[in-house]
């Protein structure tokens, strides 16, 4: 709680109230602006393409088998598409496609520098060779661990004092970057043992620790759906309803998790200790003994008595086929913003072998394990399928005026277009992550990548300034993948916050005003602000209408008309949804 | 797009011409235009919830359910109030003279001891769950009832301090999330557009012809995201009259104090005139609470901004003939320990804790159970869940089917969750007693 009260300044005794907090907060990020502005007065603008060769070439081995594998799931796909007679959208221009891999691997969209690098480059198949390099880029490490961390250890703070989500994200980003094996990363969290803030994997089990002990229903809880991609919670209480989940396996499962505690040396299981259920009719009673028990194939387990080791064997185990299924479902949503399965949730697939529609999971989850649980590899084969590929607009709407049409027809279209929809048939508009809204404003504003090799003082700001972002504008919390509207305080803030305001302010060391004084003429001010910000070039139709308003004016006189122009591409539906 | 624009410069005037009938007091010609959503009052009038929200976890002892005479009960005194045998610490004088209005629920129980469990328990009248997000009970106010006629939000939060005591929309969805506002009366967040009408003409002008492709090509998608339904909702309620409810320039010095120089105590103002507004569902929030240390200075301070803040609003709702139509209910995510620990502090305890309801035509002057701190402090070596409940428990689902009851709402209606299993609005079942008879 001390942290906490704090934080928030909640408690009357505490050192800082929250409003100075606030002050201060405002006076540091001013004091970052100024330092930010002597150091873009440092550095030159980037507006020339730059050398394409640090982009190297992928082998030219690991690139034909990363397509035969994405081959293969749109041999599945397009299986899928004949069944249902759905005809798939056109593929998307590779600038969208190149914005949609920045979104979902790094959480911005590409910056300035970043597009005319692309630009520049000639090979043909330029966006298979950015795909890799934009994995090995820490960005990817980094924001895959956030998004990752989410099923793991939840988004709340938990309790400050043994509980370190920072240290837990820093260990997941630091696996990830240096390629360790799914599996190998996923038993590490199941059998951590020891000091939270030095082992960042212990923080997997003391995100459960609650109420003065672990709840180990909730470590049961989390291991099924983040790692087997079942929700079996409800049989903590009562056998699952559809599936053959019984309460029994919850809580021969729950037992693995049923000895820790709490010592000195950190988190450890207890010798000695027992696993007991009480009744909620005996409270008095000391309860029923439960010892660990896997549901099925004890022989995954390994050797030795069952403790949260064998457990970790048991859910990795190469034929346990829940484990791929479940993050090829998942990488899959992060990629795409929904999951394989758009109509239940990611982390509640039925059984493996009763669904035939969900074939691309084990084709991606065969390959994934044949490649030595290779996270990358799942996300490059997912990024080369046609699925990805894909324009978001779809033949049976392309030209549709909804005026034109009567209710009858519009049900109808609404129910063709929902089939193209499950089957993939055309890429999914996804609502942008807060992180990714405020990631693309403040990209949009700096023409140079925000990334490590940003100064510490960039990357300081924007993490101040995208958690107070964050907070405003809503977290959707765990249930990241399900289907969401927009809000209205989230449109009020993209409108008329203050970061709107800041980041759309003339000044000449922000995009605007280097844009403005770098542009020969209107025309070419105009494409480099559509580029930064919606990654695309005007229409005519959009360039007519803006040189017909900047008429006659010109440099510095467009001031107020391209400030307004930013705030109009920042509140463009196209910037804020995923397409 | 062009329909934002058209409404955009509709709006300009309209609030001009309402300008104009308020300069000259006329404005009951245009009664199609008035900026006040609900002018009918007493008990006719819809009803409203409206939440203040003790986070931290307030010490019944110190406040609600005093007794003074117990060996960890010192540092406060009880006095008298307008119910005849209800007495409250003395810390509260102001809020004495108006008990008669309110009854006192004394004997709530929970299980949930952690201040972001407890939270969300006692906001939504449901445990944790991993599988579903519940909405808080102002959202399914909202959600149910709200009012067609207001274009500012129907589910509001003032003086908010921690992220998970805002209330949420859960599985009703993320419109159904409380507006926020941190400092209330003194800046209303983004809710004003950053430049001049004829700019933000402009500017929406523009923001038409960069949508357009992008809309065009997508019409069903797009209409299905509801994106532009919200920007216009949004801009709707950025030329709307009725944002002065979230101003307090015309309200008096004299009034402005009684509720006193507090972020507390604007929020109680301010939610007094969002519901004379229209508003359905407001929260106040008062965060500090949670005195593990110093218990009785801490609590104590807490008092100096509750108890003007909570009285005032009180005694204007009833002046205003507002109170048969305004449930009000002061509550947090749990009491503190009967027993002070080391530091001269309580800690959590949601073993029987206290919360102060009333109007919306809920009985008034009744209280409802009884703590025994003796009894606890023999027990206190016990595991929470082996303790002497307190007298006469009160679940909180029976609470907030109480006062779904009264809102005229089923509590046992059920509303299907996106996971396909369908949920009460409330678990429990109505207490008669704070029902009119």
């Amino acid at each position: 709680m001390y942290g906490r009260c704090f934080s928030t300044g909640e408690w009357p005794n505490c050192l800082v109230p929250v409003e100075k907090v606030k002050v201060m907060r405002r006076w540091s990020v001013l004091w970052a602006v100024v330092v930010i502005v002597g150091i873009l007065m440092l550095t030159t603008a980037v507006t020339q393409p730059p050398d394409p060769v640090s982009v190297p070439d992928v082998a030219a081995d690991e690139l034909a088998s990363a397509r035969a594998a994405a081959a293969a799931v749109d041999t599945e796909l397009a299986r899928l598409w004949t069944e249902r007679s759905v005809t798939p959208a056109v593929p998307a221009d590779e600038l969208t496609v190149l914005r949609r891999l920045s979104l979902a691997l790094h959480g911005t969209i590409p910056s300035l520098e970043e597009l005319r690098m692309f630009e520049a480059d000639q090979r043909p198949d330029r966006l298979d060779h950015w795909l890799s390099t934009m994995l090995e880029d820490r960005r990817f490490a980094d924001y895959f661990a956030e998004r990752l961390a989410r099923c793991y250890v939840g988004v709340e703070a938990g309790q400050f004092l043994i509980f370190r989500r920072d240290r837990f994200k820093a260990w997941l980003s630091e696996q990830l970057q240096t390629h360790v094996p799914y599996d190998q990363i996923v038993r590490e969290m199941i059998a951590a043992s020891g000091v939270w803030t030095g082992d960042g994997e212990v923080n997997f089990l003391t995100a459960a620790f609650a109420n003065g002990e672990f709840d180990p229903n909730k470590l049961t809880a989390r291991t099924t759906r983040a790692f087997l991609g079942q929700r079996i919670d409800c049989a903590q209480c009562h056998d699952h309803p559809f599936d053959h989940w019984k309460q029994s396996e919850f809580e021969g499962l729950t037992a693995f998790y049923g000895k820790l505690g709490l010592t000195p040396a950190g988190v450890v299981d207890r010798r000695g200790r027992e696993f007991r259920i009480k009744e909620a009719e005996d409270q008095e009673e000391p309860g029923r003994l439960v010892e660990p028990e896997v549901p099925f194939s004890v022989e995954w387990c390994g050797e030795g008595p069952l403790t949260r080791e064998q457990l970790a064997h048991w859910v990795t185990h190469p034929e346990n086929r829940r484990f791929e299924r479940a993050i090829a479902n998942r990488v899959w949503g992060l990629m795409f913003g929904k999951p394989f399965q758009q109509d239940r949730p990611v982390d509640d697939l039925p059984d493996p072998d009763f669904d035939e529609d969900l074939r691309t999971l084990d084709l991606l989850g065969a390959d994934f394990r044949a490649h030595d649980c290779d996270l990358r590899r799942m996300i490059r084969v997912v990024a080369m399928s046609q699925a990805f590929r894909m324009s978001s607009v779809h033949p049976l709407t392309a030209d549709v005026d909804l005026n034109e049409t009567t209710e009858v027809e519009r049900a109808e279209l609404r129910q063709q277009l929902e089939t193209v929809e499950r089957s993939w048939g055309v890429f999914p508009l996804v609502r942008l992550r807060p992180e990714q809204v405020i990631g693309s404003m403040l990209q949009a504003t700096y023409i140079h990548t925000v990334d490590q090799n940003s100064h510490l003082i960039v990357r300081v700001m924007r993490y101040a300034r995208e958690n107070n972002f964050v907070e405003q504008f809503g977290d959707p919390g765990v249930d990241e993948l399900q289907d969401r509207v927009g809000t209205i305080p989230q449109a009020l803030l993209r409108m008329n916050g203050q970061l709107s305001r800041e980041l759309t302010e003339p000044n000449p060391f922000l995009a605007l005003g280097r844009i403005m004084i770098t542009s020969s003429t209107p025309e070419k001010m105009l494409e480099t602000a559509f580029l930064v910000c919606l990654t695309r070039r005007p229409t005519v139709e959009e360039a007519a209408y803006f040189q017909e308003q900047w008429k006659g004016q010109r440099g510095s006189n467009l001031s107020d008309e391209a400030q307004d122009l930013f705030w109009d591409l920042f509140n463009s539906p196209e910037f804020s949804w995923n397409h | 797009m062009q329909r934002f624009v058209e409404q955009w410069l509709q709006r300009v005037s309209r609030r001009d011409v309402l300008r104009i009938v308020g300069g000259l007091g006329v404005s009951f010609l245009v009664p199609h235009l008035e900026g006040k959503a609900a002018e009918r009052r007493g008990p006719e009038r819809p009803t409203s919830l409206l939440t203040l929200w003790m986070a931290g976890g307030p010490s019944h002892l110190d406040s609600w359910d005093p007794h003074p005479d117990v060996e960890h009960g010192g540092g406060i005194q009880r006095i008298g109030t307008t119910v005849p045998g209800l007495e409250i610490a003395h810390t509260y004088p102001r809020m004495a003279e108006q008990m008669h209005h309110l009854s006192v629920i004394r004997s709530l129980v929970s299980k949930e001891g952690d201040h972001e469990r407890g939270t969300y328990f006692v906001q939504t009248g449901y445990r944790p769950d991993v599988t579903v997000v519940h909405p808080a009970m102002t959202a399914l106010v909202a959600r149910k009832l709200g009012n067609p006629n207001v274009e500012i939000p129907q589910h509001i939060a003032l003086a908010t301090g921690d992220n998970f005591a805002v209330p949420r929309g859960g599985y009703l969805g993320d419109q159904y999330d409380a507006f926020r506002i941190f400092d209330p009366g003194n800046n209303i967040n983004n809710l004003r557009p950053r430049v001049g009408d004829e700019r933000q003409a402009r500017r929406l002008e523009g923001l038409n012809v960069v949508s357009d492709a992008f809309r065009r090509q997508r019409q069903l998608q797009l209409e299905a995201t509801l994106h532009e339904h919200v920007v216009d909702k949004a801009l709707r309620m950025m030329t709307s009259e009725q944002l002065k409810a979230f101003e307090l320039d015309d309200e008096s010095t004299e009034t402005q104090e009684r509720y006193g120089d507090s972020r507390f105590g604007r929020g109680c103002l301010v939610a007094r005139r969002l519901i004379e507004m229209g508003v359905r569902a407001v929260q106040v929030t008062l965060s500090g609470f949670d005195t593990h240390i110093n218990n009785f200075e801490g609590q104590a301070a807490q008092a100096e901004i509750l108890d003007p803040a909570f009285a005032a609003l009180v005694q204007d709702l009833v002046e205003r003939d507002l109170w048969d139509s305004t449930i009000v209910m002061c509550i947090g995510e749990f009491g503190r320990t009967p027993w002070l620990n080391v530091n001269n502090g309580r800690d959590h305890w949601p073993m029987g804790f206290s919360c102060v309801l009333g109007g919306g035509g809920l009985t008034q002057g009744l209280v409802i159970g009884e703590t025994n701190p003796e009894l606890s402090y023999q027990e206190r070596d016990r595991p929470q869940k082996s303790r002497t409940l307190p007298a006469d428990p009160i679940e909180i689902p029976d609470l907030y089917a109480t006062l779904l009851t009264r809102l005229g709402l089923d509590p046992g209606e059920q509303i299907i969750t996106p996971i396909g299993r369908p949920l009460a609005l409330a678990e429990g079942s109505p207490i008669d007693r704070l029902l009119p008879g």
